[in-house]
C-alpha cells in the first residue's frame, strides 16, 4: 500500500504504525462518563468498507495522519494531518460543586 | 559423448560451447543456451522423476515455469538445491543435478509399487484410514507417511550465497518479452516513459523464440531488441520473473542473478529481491497450453506440444523420432510441421471432426497423416512412450470408440488449448472471466493500474500480439504521465494466421468399453487423475475448493498451472453446472516459488536486525564487558575481572556500588524532551500524579496508564525551565511512549501548545551510584554543588563540562546515593572517561545490568518483568499516587471493578524461610501447603541474590498482596524442575526501607 | 452411511470407488430449526456436531455463506497447543487440546492430528522467565510442558542458528510435547460429516442477511439469500465477519477485523518435524504432512477484509525464518495467503450469550481460533444448550471488557492489531 503522506509525499505503508479506527471521538479528558470512555477505548465499528483510521508516520515526519481508506479494496480515498482533522471534544458540564 | 538427439547446428543454442553436466552421477555433453531439460533430451533421457504419490515414471513435459513433472535436485553439499525445474535451469559447465523421490534409484524405484494399490489410494484415501486402534495412531503412520512424501532433500547447511534485495521505481512495467511485451515497452519507451521490462527467461523473445532460426520473425526480433536497447528510459531485466501483484503498484520481482552459474562470482549475489513501485503494469505474460488427460498421460515421452516445438526449434533437440500429435486446435499443427522439418515422422491426432482446409493441406504436402475425428485413449510403455492406442471420438459427447489403431511412437504432443496466464490480475483480487470462445479463463477488465496484451487477452497470432502489445504500452505510458506517442509499430515478420475458434474443448477422453482402463491423469505433480475429481464428485466435495484441497488438485509446487482449469472443467461436466457457474480458485503470489534467501536479502546473520549501539558501546568492549541483547540495544551485562563468571563478577559490582560507588550506562532508557506553554498541563494529563506544582531544576517519578486504566510506562521527569521538561521511559517502551505522546498531541488534545521529541538517539546517559558518587561528580563537575543542601534527592542541574553540555539528576534506581548523568551522544564517551578518570580516588568500579538489576530487586523497584502490561497502579503499591484532583489518562477505566479487584495479585517481596535456598523468575505462588494447583496466588517476576542480604529474595504478585499475606509463609512453586521453596511474603524494599541512603 | 476403515476403502476399491456415499447431504433449508448455526467453518461445524452429539440437539442448521470451511479454517497454519497462561484461556485451550486427541477416533475421519510438540525459542535470561512463568502455569494445571537450554535445544534442533553469526542467540526453548498440527480442512469436513450424520443440514451458499426479531426484540429466526428460517436460538461462528453478523442485530463489539497472511514452501523431504517459534520476531514454522513447511507471522497491521496482504510484511518476516533456520535460505515458497482475524480488545476470544435474546456469539479468535475449533464447539454448544456457558468459557464473555477482566496474555492493552 501507498499513502501519500502531506508531509513527506507517497511513501510505502511500512514506513507507518497504524493506531486503527479515527471515526470515534474521543471525550474531554475530564469527561467522567463511564459509558463514553468504555465505548471509546472498547467497541470499534470495524466497517467492511470505508474507514477512517490514524496511521503515524512513524519512520518519516512522525506526523499522525487521518488515512481513509476502504477495508475491502484497500483504496486510499483521502489523507490529511490529523490535527486539522480532529474535532475536541466539549468539556463536560460543570459538576454543580464545581459551578459553586 | 555424443548427444544423440541433437540436431546438428540446430536450434539458437551456442554450438560452439560444450557444456558437461552430470545427471544421477551420469556425465552428459549438452551446450550453453540450454536448459537442463534440453541438455537431457539432447541425450535422449526423458525420463527425469518419480512422482508425488504413486512413484510413477515421469519425463520433462513442458518446456518453461509451468514444468509438472521434471523437479530435480540441482547441486550439491551447502549450494543443494531440492525442487529445481529442470526446464528453467540454465545448463551450466559443470552442473551437477540428480532425480529425487525414488529410492533405490530413477529407474528403478521400489515406491512405484504404489501405483499398483492406486486404486486404493484414491483422492483423501488417508481422510477414511489410519484413524485407529489407539486415539495417537496417526502418530506412528504419520512417521513413514511424511518419509514417503516430500520431493526435494534440503541441505541443513547454512547458504554460502549472499543476496540482496533492492527498490526500483518506474512508470511502465512489462511483464514478458513475446512479441506482446516487446511492443508494449516499445511504445512506452518511445512515449518517453520509464520502463522496466522482466523477461523470466535469459534470452528475450518469449514464444519468437520457439519459431524456427531463420524466421521471418527473427528480423523483428533483432530490430525491437536493437531499438529497446538503445532506449535509455528502458530498463531491461532478464533472468527476472514478476511474482507478486500487490496494492497500489507495488510488484516483487526476483532476478536471478548467478542461476546459471556454478557459483556466483566474487562479490556477486545469487539471487536480487526487486521491490518495485510502478505506475502502470502491461501484463504480456502469454499462455500456458493445456493437457488432455488420456489413459497413462504421464509416461516418459509424453508432453505439450508447444513444449517439442521449443525443443526442436529453439534448442536444436529432436524430442523424439517417431511422433504422435494429439491435439483438439490448431496450434499444435505448427508443433507437427516444425517436428516433420526436423525429421521426425509425424502423425497427427486431431480431436475435431474436421482439420482447418489450410492446415490440412499444409499436412498433407508435408506428408504428415491427420486422423481427424480420432483421439489419443491410452499411451503405451512404462519408462517411455511405445506407442499411442488412437480410437475415433466425439468431441460433443466426449466418449471414444474401439482402439482403431496403434501407432508406434516415443514421443506423443497434447495440445488441448491454451490458457491464458491470469495469475497477476488474479492476484489482484480480478475473478477470472471464462471465454467460451478460448474455453479458457482470461483476466477480464485489467484491475488497478494494468493492462493486459497478448496471448493472455487471446491475441495467439505473433502479429495480434504484437499489436495489442504496442496499444497497451502506449495506453500505459499516457497513463503513467508521458506523452502519447504517434509512432507506430512494423509487425512485418510476424505471423498472423488466426487459430480456428471457437475452440472445442476436450478436458477428457473417456475410453470406450473395450478400452484397457487406465489412469488419466490432470495434476501430474500430485497423481491426481480424472478418477479422483470423479470420486470427489461422488461423496460431494463439489466446490472447486474441496475439489482442489479434497484431491489435492492444483497444489503442488507448480500451483496446478496446467491442471487447475481442466480439473474444475471436469467437475463442471459431473454437477452439470457451467465453468463460469463452478467457479475457479484463486492464484495468490508468487507467481514462481521464491527463495527465503532472496527475501531476506542482507538481512541475514548479525544483519538480521539492526544493532542499536550506546556512545560507549565500543568502550565497553574494549574494556572486556560482556555483552548483553536488550531489544535492538546491546549493553554491558557484566565487567569481568579474571575468572569470573556473571555470577561473580555482578555480586562484585553490587558490592562496590553499595560499598564506594560503580558507574553503568544507562543510555537505552528513553528520553523525551517535553516544551512548550502547556508542558506541566500535558503532563498532568499523561500521568497518574500531579505536576503543576513541581518547580524547576526538581525531578518527579511519575506513573502513566494506557486508555484502560492499567500501567503504560514509568520513570522520572525533570522541570528544567518553565516551560521544558525532560522526561525518561523505560528501555522497552522508550518507542510506544514516544509514538503514544505524540497522538496524544496530535489526534486528541490538539489545543495543547506542547512539543515532544525523542533524544534517546541524541543523548547517552550514565548512571553513577554508591556513597562515594557525590565526592566522585562533585571532583568533576566543579561548578555544581552537590553538597544535600544544595543539590538534595530528586534535584536537577545543568552544567558543562570542558564546553560539553551535562544534565545531572539526583535519582537513584539502585537505593544508594546515586547521579544520573546526561550529555549529547557525541560527548558521551568523553563525559563516561571523564569520570572513570578521576574514580580510582573514589572506589569506583563498573556495573553491567544483572548487578542493575540486583540493585533494584534489592530496593523493590519495578521494572519490565512487573510491568507486563497486566498491571494496576494498586497493583504495584502505588494505590495512593494517582491525584483524586485531576483526570490523566485511563482515569476512569480504572475505576472498574475488575482492575480494582481486591483479590487481584499485588506487588510484594518474597523471602525463602532457608536463607540457602534460592529463587527463581517465573515461579507460581501457592498456598503454604496448600493444594499446588492451578494459577495459584501470583507469581514471582524478579529475583536476585542479594549480597546485602546475603541471601536470594524475589519480587512478585500475590492475591490481595501485603494487606493478607505479609508475615505469611507461601509456597513458591517451579513444576518445570519440581522445586518448591517455602517464603515469606513481605515488604518489596528489602534494603534501605528508609531511603535514608539516597536521600542522604 | 459408510463407516471409513481400510476395510470399507478396499472394498470400495474394488468397485470402482463408485459406491462412496457422499460425506454430507446437501438439502434445502426448511422452515424452522431448533438451533441456527450461522457459519460453516470449523467452529459452527463443530459446535453444531457437539450440539447433536452431546446435548441431543439435532434439529439444527449450519448456514454457510460460501463452502463448508472456507474461512480461516481453510487458510491457517494447522497448529494447535495449549499454552495460555491467563486463567480463563488456560483450561478452556487445554480441554480443546484434549478434544483434538481423540478427534479422530470420535469422528471417523482422520485429521491427521499430530502431537509433534512446539517448542518456543526464547533468546535472553529475561525471555527465559516470560515462559518459565507461562508454561509453569500450566505445569500446575495439569498440562504438559518442559523447559530446556541451550545444549537441550541444540539436540533436538540441530539445524537452528547457534553460530557466532546470529543476531540473537538461542538462550533456550519451552515445550509442549502434546501440541502439533492438525490437517485443516479435514477438521471442518469431519465435523461435517459426523453433524450430517447426527441429522443437522448443512446448507451452504446461503448467506444470512438479517435476523427476525419478536416483539420484545429477541431473535426468532434469520433472513438468508435462500429466504427466511425460524430458529429458536441463533449462534453466530462467523470469526473475520462477528462485527458484521452482529451489527444486524444492533450490537457494537469490541473486535476489529485484520489481515493475517500464512506461507507454504515447496515440498521437501522431512526437514522440520515439529512446531518451532522464533523469540526474537514473530515467526513459526512445521512441515506438513505433504513436505510443504507452514509458516506464518504477525498481522498486517491494518483493518481488512481483503483476504489478500502485502509484501512488507513478508519482507519483515522471511528474514526471521532464515536467521532462526539458516538452511531456509535456498528453499522456497510457493503459496500465501490471507485470512481475515477478529481481533478483540484483549487477544482472548468471546463465547457467550449475546446481550440480544436468542443470539449467541463466539467470534474472536484471533489468530488462535484453529487449535480451538473443538473446544470452541463444545463449549459454544454447551451454552446454547443451556443458555449459561460452561466453566471452561465461563470467562471469555463480551461483558468482560466492561467489567475490567480483560484476559491479555500480551499485556498488550486494548489495541486489537497488537496482539
Amino acid at each position: 500500500m501507498r499513502v501519500t503522506c502531506p508531509c513527506c509525499g507517497e511513501r510505502d505503508y511500512g514506513e507507518f504504525s497504524i493506531y486503527g479506527d479515527a471515526s470515534r471521538q474521543r471525550p474531554h479528558i475530564d469527561d467522567t462518563d463511564f459509558e463514553a470512555w468504555y465505548d471509546y477505548v472498547y467497541i470499534r465499528p470495524n466497517p467492511k468498507g470505508r474507514h477512517q483510521e490514524f496511521w503515524h508516520h512513524i519512520q518519516g515526519c512522525r506526523q499522525w495522519l487521518v488515512v481513509d481508506r476502504d477495508t475491502v479494496t484497500h483504496e486510499v480515498y483521502g489523507v490529511a494531518l490529523a490535527r486539522d482533522v480532529v474535532t475536541l471534544p466539549d468539556a463536560p458540564a460543570a459538576t454543580p460543586e464545581e459551578a459553586k | 559423448m555424443a548427444q544423440s538427439c541433437r540436431i546438428p547446428q540446430g536450434g539458437r543454442v551456442r554450438h560452439d560451447a560444450p557444456a558437461t553436466f552430470t545427471f544421477d552421477g551420469k556425465s552428459y555433453q549438452g551446450l550453453q543456451g540450454d536448459t537442463l531439460a534440453s541438455a537431457l533430451l539432447a541425450n535422449g533421457v526423458h525420463l527425469v522423476s518419480r512422482s508425488f504419490k504413486y512413484h510413477r515414471p515421469r519425463g520433462i513435459y513442458a518446456a518453461g515455469a509451468e514444468e509438472p513433472n521434471a523437479l530435480v535436485g540441482l547441486r550439491e553439499g551447502a549450494r543443494a538445491e531440492p525442487n529445481a525445474l529442470a526446464t528453467t535451469v540454465e545448463l551450466y559447465d559443470g552442473l551437477i543435478a540428480k532425480s529425487q523421490n525414488n529410492w533405490p534409484s530413477l529407474q528403478f524405484d521400489v515406491s512405484e509399487v504404489n501405483s499398483l494399490f492406486q486404486r486404493f489410494l484414491s483422492a483423501g484415501f488417508y481422510y477414511k484410514t489410519f484413524i485407529g486402534p489407539f486415539e495417537k495412531s496417526w502418530m506412528w503412520y504419520e512417521h513413514i507417511i511424511r518419509r514417503a512424501a516430500g520431493m526435494g532433500e534440503a541441505s541443513t547447511e547454512p547458504d554460502p550465497d549472499h543476496y540482496e534485495k533492492v527498490y526500483k521505481f518506474c512508470d511502465v512495467l512489462v511483464v514478458g518479452s513475446g512479441p506482446a511485451g516487446l511492443a508494449a515497452a516499445l511504445a512506452a519507451g518511445r512515449a518517453g516513459a520509464r520502463v522496466l521490462l522482466a523477461e523470466q527467461e535469459a534470452e528475450l523473445g518469449g514464444s519468437l523464440l520457439s519459431a524456427p532460426k531463420g524466421s521471418a520473425s527473427d528480423a523483428w526480433l533483432t530490430a525491437a531488441l536493437g531499438e529497446l536497447e538503445k532506449l535509455q528510459n528502458v530498463e531491461i531485466m532478464p533472468r527476472t520473473f514478476v511474482w507478486g501483484a500487490y496494492d497500489h503498484g507495488n510488484y516483487t520481482l526476483l532476478e536471478k542473478v548467478a542461476d546459471h552459474k556454478p557459483q556466483p562470482d566474487e562479490h556477486e549475489v545469487r539471487q536480487r529481491s526487486i521491490v518495485l513501485q510502478t505506475g502502470r503494469v502491461v501484463v504480456a505474460a502469454g499462455a500456458l497450453e493445456r493437457p488432455i488427460p488420456f489413459g497413462n498421460n504421464d509416461r516418459p515421452g509424453i508432453m505439450l506440444a508447444g513444449a517439442a516445438r521449443t525443443y526442436v526449434n529453439r534448442y536444436g533437440v529432436l524430442p523424439g523420432k517417431r511422433a504422435v500429435v494429439f491435439t483438439n486446435n490448431d496450434s499444435a499443427y505448427e508443433a507437427a510441421l516444425d517436428l516433420k522439418a526436423a525429421g521426425v515422422d509425424v502423425t497427427i491426432v486431431d480431436a475435431r471432426a474436421k482439420a482447418p482446409e489450410q492446415l490440412a493441406a499444409a499436412c498433407a504436402s508435408a506428408l504428415i497423416e491427420v486422423m481427424s475425428g480420432h483421439a489419443v485413449v491410452g499411451a503405451n510403455g512404462r519408462m517411455r512412450v511405445t506407442s499411442a492406442d488412437v480410437a475415433r471420438f466425439d468431441t460433443a459427447s466426449g466418449s471414444s470408440g474401439d482402439v482403431v489403431r496403434q501407432i508406434p511412437c516415443d514421443l506423443i504432443c497434447v495440445s488441448g488449448g491454451w490458457n491464458p496466464v491470469v495469475h497477476l490480475s488474479s492476484q489482484r483480487g480480478r475473478r477470472p472471466e471464462f471465454d467460451s470462445r478460448l474455453a479458457s479463463f482470461v483476466p477480464g477488465d485489467p484491475p488497478d493500474n494494468q493492462h493486459h496484451a497478448g496471448a493472455m487477452v487471446g491475441a495467439f497470432s505473433d502479429a495480434a500480439a504484437a499489436t495489442s502489445g504496442f496499444e497497451a504500452g502506449a495506453d500505459a505510458a499516457q497513463q503513467a504521465g508521458a506523452n502519447k506517442s504517434s509512432s507506430t509499430l512494423a509487425t512485418d515478420g510476424l505471423g498472423d494466421a488466426d487459430w480456428e475458434l471457437p475452440l472445442v474443448p476436450v478436458w477428457d477422453v473417456k475410453p470406450g468399453e473395450q478400452v484397457k482402463k487406465r489412469k488419466r491423469f490432470v495434476d501430474f505433480q500430485h497423481d491426481v487423475g480424472v478418477s479422483d475429481v470423479e470420486l470427489a464428485h461422488t461423496e460431494g466435495y463439489v466446490s472447486v475448493e474441496h475439489l482442489k484441497r479434497y484431491t489435492t488438485l492444483g497444489m503442488a509446487a507448480d500451483q496446478g498451472k496446467t491442471s487447475n482449469i481442466t480439473g474444475l472443467a471436469l467437475m463442471a461436466e459431473l454437477t452439470g453446472k457451467t465453468i463460469p457457474e463452478t467457479g475457479t480458485t484463486t492464484f495468490r503470489p508468487p507467481y514462481n516459488s521464491v527463495s527465503f534467501g532472496a527475501i531476506s536479502g542482507q538481512q541475514t546473520g548479525q544483519h538480521f536486525r539492526p544493532l542499536r549501539r550506546t556512545p560507549v558501546h565500543d568502550w565497553n568492549l574494549k574494556n572486556g564487558a560482556e555483552m548483553i541483547n536488550v531489544g535492538a540495544w546491546q549493553r554491558a551485562w557484566y565487567y569481568p575481572k579474571a575468572g569470573e563468571d556473571v555470577n561473580a563478577a555482578y555480586i562484585r559490582e553490587t558490592e562496590e556500588v553499595r560499598e564506594t560507588c560503580g558507574m553503568v550506562d544507562v543510555t537505552t532508557l528513553g528520553k523525551i524532551e517535553v516544551q512548550g506553554p502547556d508542558a506541566a498541563e500535558f503532563l498532568n494529563r499523561v500521568y497518574v500524579n500531579g505536576w503543576k506544582l513541581l518547580k524547576p531544576g526538581r525531578a518527579r517519578y511519575g506513573v502513566m496508564l494506557r486508555d484502560d486504566g492499567l500501567v503504560f510506562d514509568d520513570g522520572t521527569t525533570s522541570r528544567l525551565s518553565d516551560t521544558h521538561y525532560f522526561m525518561t521511559t523505560t528501555t522497552a517502551e522508550a518507542g510506544p511512549v514516544m509514538a503514544h505522546l505524540e497522538w496524544l498531541l496530535q489526534c486528541c488534545w490538539t489545543d495543547l501548545k506542547v512539543h515532544v521529541t525523542s533524544i534517546t538517539d541524541q543523548y547517552s546517559g550514565l548512571a553513577v551510584a554508591g556513597p562515594n558518587s557525590r565526592a566522585l561528580l562533585q571532583e568533576v563537575f566543579a561548578d555544581i554543588d552537590f553538597s544535600s543542601e544544595e543539590f538534595p534527592f530528586m534535584g536537577v542541574r545543568e552544567t558543562e563540562y570542558q564546553g560539553m553540555p551535562v544534565r545531572v539528576f539526583r535519582i537513584s534506581f539502585s537505593g544508594e546515593l546515586a547521579y544520573e548523568v546526561a550529555t549529547p551522544s557525541g560527548f558521551g564517551e568523553a563525559i563516561w572517561q571523564a569520570i572513570y578518570d578521576a574514580g580510582p580516588n573514589h572506589g569506583l568500579g563498573l556495573y553491567g545490568t544483572e548487578a542493575l538489576g540486583a540493585l533494584r530487586v534489592e530496593k523493590g523497584h519495578f521494572a519490565g518483568a512487573e510491568i507486563d502490561g497486566r498491571t494496576s497502579v494498586e497493583d504495584l503499591g502505588l494505590g495512593r499516587m494517582p491525584s483524586t484532583k485531576k483526570q490523566f489518562v485511563g482515569s476512569v477505566m480504572r475505576q472498574r471493578e475488575g482492575v480494582q479487584d481486591e483479590n487481584r495479585p499485588r506487588y510484594v517481596g518474597l523471602e525463602p524461610v532457608n536463607p540457602q535456598e534460592s529463587l527463581r523468575g517465573g515461579a507460581l505462588v501457592h498456598t503454604h501447603n496448600g493444594p499446588h494447583s492451578g494459577h495459584g496466588l501470583g507469581h514471582v517476576s524478579s529475583t536476585t541474590y542479594s549480597p546485602a542480604l546475603g541471601r536470594f529474595i524475589g519480587l512478585g504478585f500475590v492475591e490481595g498482596g501485603l494487606e493478607r499475606y505479609e508475615g505469611q509463609l507461601v509456597d513458591v512453586c517451579y513444576p518445570l524442575k519440581g522445586w518448591v521453596v517455602t517464603c515469606k511474603v513481605v515488604s518489596s524494599h528489602f534494603y534501605d526501607p528508609a531511603g535514608e541512603k539516597q536521600n542522604g | 452411511m459408510t463407516h471409513y476403515s481400510w476395510f470399507s476403502v478396499f472394498a470400495k476399491a474394488l468397485g470402482g470407488n463408485k459406491g462412496w456415499d457422499r460425506a454430507w447431504r446437501d438439502p434445502e433449508p426448511k422452515a424452522a430449526y431448533d438451533v441456527i448455526i450461522v457459519g460453516g467453518g470449523g467452529h459452527g461445524l463443530a459446535t453444531a456436531y457437539y450440539l447433536a452429539k452431546e446435548h441431543g440437539i439435532t434439529n439444527v442448521a449450519v448456514l454457510e455463506k460460501g463452502w463448508l470451511g472456507g474461512g480461516n479454517t481453510g487458510r491457517n497454519t494447522t497448529i494447535i497447543r495449549s499454552n495460555y497462561m491467563i486463567d480463563g484461556n488456560t483450561h478452556f485451550y487445554e480441554k480443546s487440546l484434549k478434544l483434538w486427541e481423540g478427534l479422530s477416533k470420535d469422528l471417523n475421519y482422520n485429521a491427521m492430528v499430530s502431537h509433534r510438540k512446539i517448542y518456543n525459542l526464547f533468546h535472553s535470561p529475561s525471555q527465559m522467565e516470560g515462559f518459565a512463568k507461562r508454561y509453569n502455569i500450566m505445569r500446575s494445571c495439569g498440562i504438559d510442558g518442559e523447559i530446556l537450554n541451550r545444549e537441550e535445544v541444540m539436540k533436538v534442533l540441530p539445524y537452528l542458528d547457534y553460530s557466532p553469526n546470529a543476531r540473537f542467540p538461542v538462550y533456550g526453548a519451552a515445550s509442549q510435547p502434546r501440541a502439533g498440527t492438525a490437517r485443516h480442512d479435514a477438521v471442518a469436513w469431519g465435523y461435517a460429516r459426523g453433524a450430517d450424520m447426527r441429522g443437522v443440514d448443512l446448507i451452504q451458499n446461503c448467506e444470512v442477511t438479517g435476523y427476525q426479531r419478536d416483539a420484545s426484540g429477541a431473535v426468532v429466526g434469520v433472513q438468508t439469500t435462500r429466504g427466511d428460517i425460524k430458529a429458536k436460538k441463533v449462534g453466530i461462528a462467523v470469526a473475520g465477519h462477528t462485527s458484521q453478523l452482529a451489527e444486524m442485530a444492533g450490537l457494537n463489539l469490541p473486535i476489529e477485523s485484520h489481515l493475517l497472511q500464512a506461507f507454504v514452501s515447496e515440498p521437501y523431504k522431512p526437514l522440520i518435524d515439529t512446531v518451532i517459534t522464533f523469540g526474537a520476531g514473530h515467526f513459526y514454522i512445521s512441515q506438513s504432512d505433504k513436505g510443504g513447511l507452514v509458516f506464518g507471522g504477525d498481522l498486517d497491521g491494518y483493518n481488512s477484509f481483503a483476504q489478500r496482504g502485502n509484501f512488507h510484511l513478508i519482507d519483515h518476516l522471511l528474514p526471521e525464518g532464515k536467521a532462526m533456520v539458516p538452511c531456509l535460505s535456498r528453499l522456497r515458497f510457493q503459496r500465501t495467503w490471507g485470512g481475515i482475524m477478529d481481533m478483540t480488545m484483549d487477544g482472548s476470544p468471546i463465547i457467550c450469550k449475546s446481550p440480544v435474546d436468542g443470539l449467541y456469539i463466539n467470534g474472536g479468535w484471533c489468530y488462535g481460533g484453529f487449535k480451538a475449533t473443538p473446544g470452541s464447539g463444545w463449549c459454544f454448544a454447551h451454552t446454547i444448550a443451556n443458555d449459561r456457558p460452561h466453566e471452561f468459557n465461563s470467562k471469555l464473555t463480551l461483558d468482560r471488557f466492561r467489567r475490567g477482566y480483560a484476559l491479555d496474555e500480551k499485556g498488550a492493552g486494548p489495541m486489537p492489531g497488537w496482539h
